[in-house]
């Protein structure tokens, strides 16, 4: 089980893991739970370079559909084969299985805390 | 004569079903709905959708607007102010039916159910509440009937799948049935009790499986759908909200107002030409106009499949080849069916695109995406 708290956060509902120069990126429960059932995800390719707050992907609902943003630049390094097999993986466990993409990066933005996250989502 | 209720608009204040607190108990996820807030999921849409196509579904439909008409003359009125011949349908019988402006656009589509020789109920979209009201009250002003707006005095139940008549003959509660259910057919309605208060059941719906559609006093709303939910926790009930609605009856080929119908839609475009009926003697509202029918070329609406998983949405533009720079059509509803595996959509095109099998191109948010033209409904429930 993930301890949400100590992720950091993005105003577009996505959670991020930083484990050295790595971000682990994923989009938050409050995110998966207002999608949705989904239904379809689309990643960016190993090696593609990606640019802070850019459209990276694409997460389908029944009802609608969510875009993946780049929260930090880098190269992606690792999608998760998973979440295309079983996009049911996202509003399971969100913040664990359902994690979407891995960027390498030189250097962090300025993202949300938990705290912060929380505040915006009204929680 | 007319009576009626105010049909002044409402403000903007939402509105909550008097259902609201058992959503809120069984966990609901809230939308905005023709300016109620209404369960859109419980847990899952496609849980609840599969429940529905598979066993049983628990549907709030207590925004929906409910309209007596009533008199000597509500037979006649309702030829004259509807598309359909509405004097033919026997005691206790439903028709589907469409509500015309004078230019033969559709403003809203109706279910009106046969309560007595002199009495109907019309059933209307939420969203076109007083759109829909304020026309049928219009057109009463030459006929011996009323028509009353009891929007707020109905709540509506819908039991909806394979297991619903078996769910409706274990609710504890529901006497006085005037038609056996086991012989009542699709399309009927027949009075009941609910512990002593008054309530209608009709075998309608729409999400293409059989079902029930449960009327009766909004105070009385939460006692039928606790006996509802007791009574089909053995035959694998399940709440369901909106979204799984929207899905089910996109597979069903069912058009949604808004969507697939709007003011400048004529019912032949949308597939539906025979519920305008032109064969009747009288006069009646959009009759000119149906007549002469939409210009030529005007579009007309198909189904489309594709391969893979993308779906095509509502809005979603519709090209005749790769490279053409203009769009050929619009997509009106769209999803990944659940049931089907594949995406589904209902599409306006221009004519000469509107033969199955052909091919056209779908713009998913920059891609064109191949799709296929196809018969409606996509689903078909077997009898």
């Amino acid at each position: 089980m993930t301890d949400t708290s100590t992720l950091q956060y993005t105003a577009e509902h996505e959670w991020v893991l930083v484990e050295g120069s790595i971000a682990t990126v994923g989009i938050t429960a409050y995110a998966a739970e207002k999608l949705g059932d989904v239904v379809f995800v689309e990643l960016p390719e190993v090696g593609s370079t990606v640019a802070s707050g850019t459209v990276v992907g694409e997460i389908e609902s029944t009802k609608s559909v969510g875009e993946l943003f780049a929260p930090v630049n880098g190269t992606v390094t690792a999608t998760n084969d998973q979440v295309i097999d079983s996009p049911e993986l996202v509003n399971s466990d969100p913040f664990g299985e359902g994690w979407l993409i891995k960027v390498e990066f030189e250097v962090l933005p300025t993202l949300l805390t938990f705290a912060e996250y929380s505040a915006l989502i009204g929680e | 004569m007319t009576s009626a209720d105010s049909s002044t608009p409402a403000s903007s204040t939402e509105r909550f079903s008097p259902l609201h607190q058992a959503h809120v108990d069984a966990g609901a996820s809230f939308t905005d709905f023709a300016g109620w807030q209404m369960p859109v999921r419980y847990s899952s849409d496609l849980a609840e959708h599969h429940a529905v196509r598979h066993q049983a579904g628990l549907f709030d439909l207590s925004h929906m607007a409910e309209i007596l008409v009533e008199g000597p003359d509500a037979a006649a009125y309702l030829d004259y102010a509807l598309a359909g011949k509405l004097s033919v349908i026997e005691l206790w019988q439903a028709k589907y039916s469409l509500l015309l402006n004078e230019n033969g656009g559709i403003i809203d589509d109706l279910v009106v159910y046969r309560r007595g020789d002199a009495k109907f109920l019309v059933v209307a979209n939420a969203g076109n509440r007083f759109p829909a009201f304020d026309a049928l009250l219009a057109r009463a002003a030459d006929f011996d009937v009323v028509v009353v707006d009891q929007s707020d005095d109905y709540a509506l139940i819908a039991v909806q799948g394979p297991n619903a008549l078996a769910i409706l003959d274990a609710t504890a509660g529901v006497t006085d049935l005037g038609t056996d259910l086991h012989f009542m057919k699709y399309y009927r309605i027949t009075d009941a009790f609910f512990r002593g208060h008054p309530l209608l059941v009709a075998r309608t719906g729409y999400t293409g499986e059989d079902g029930f559609e449960l009327y009766l006093a909004a105070d009385q709303a939460r006692e039928l759908w606790d006996a509802l939910v007791v009574a089909g926790a053995d035959h694998g009930l399940v709440p369901a909200g909106l979204a799984s609605r929207d899905t089910l009856r996109l597979e069903a080929g069912m058009p949604l107002y808004g969507h697939e119908l709007t003011l400048t839609t004529f019912p032949a475009q949308a597939g539906l030409g025979k519920v305008v009926n032109l064969n009747k003697e009288n006069d009646f509202v959009g009759r000119a106009a149906s007549v002469a029918g939409p210009a030529a070329g005007a579009s007309v609406l198909v189904g489309l499949i594709a391969a893979g998983k993308r779906a095509g949405r509502a809005d979603y533009a519709i090209f005749r080849s790769l490279d053409a720079t203009t769009a050929d059509g619009v997509i009106t509803s769209g999803a990944l069916s659940p049931t089907l595996g594949y995406p589904i959509a209902m599409a306006y095109v221009t004519p000469d695109l509107a033969r199955l099998g052909t091919e056209v191109y779908v713009d998913v948010r920059g891609t064109r995406i191949p799709a296929t033209v196809t018969s409606l409904p996509f689903y078909t429930r077997v009898k």
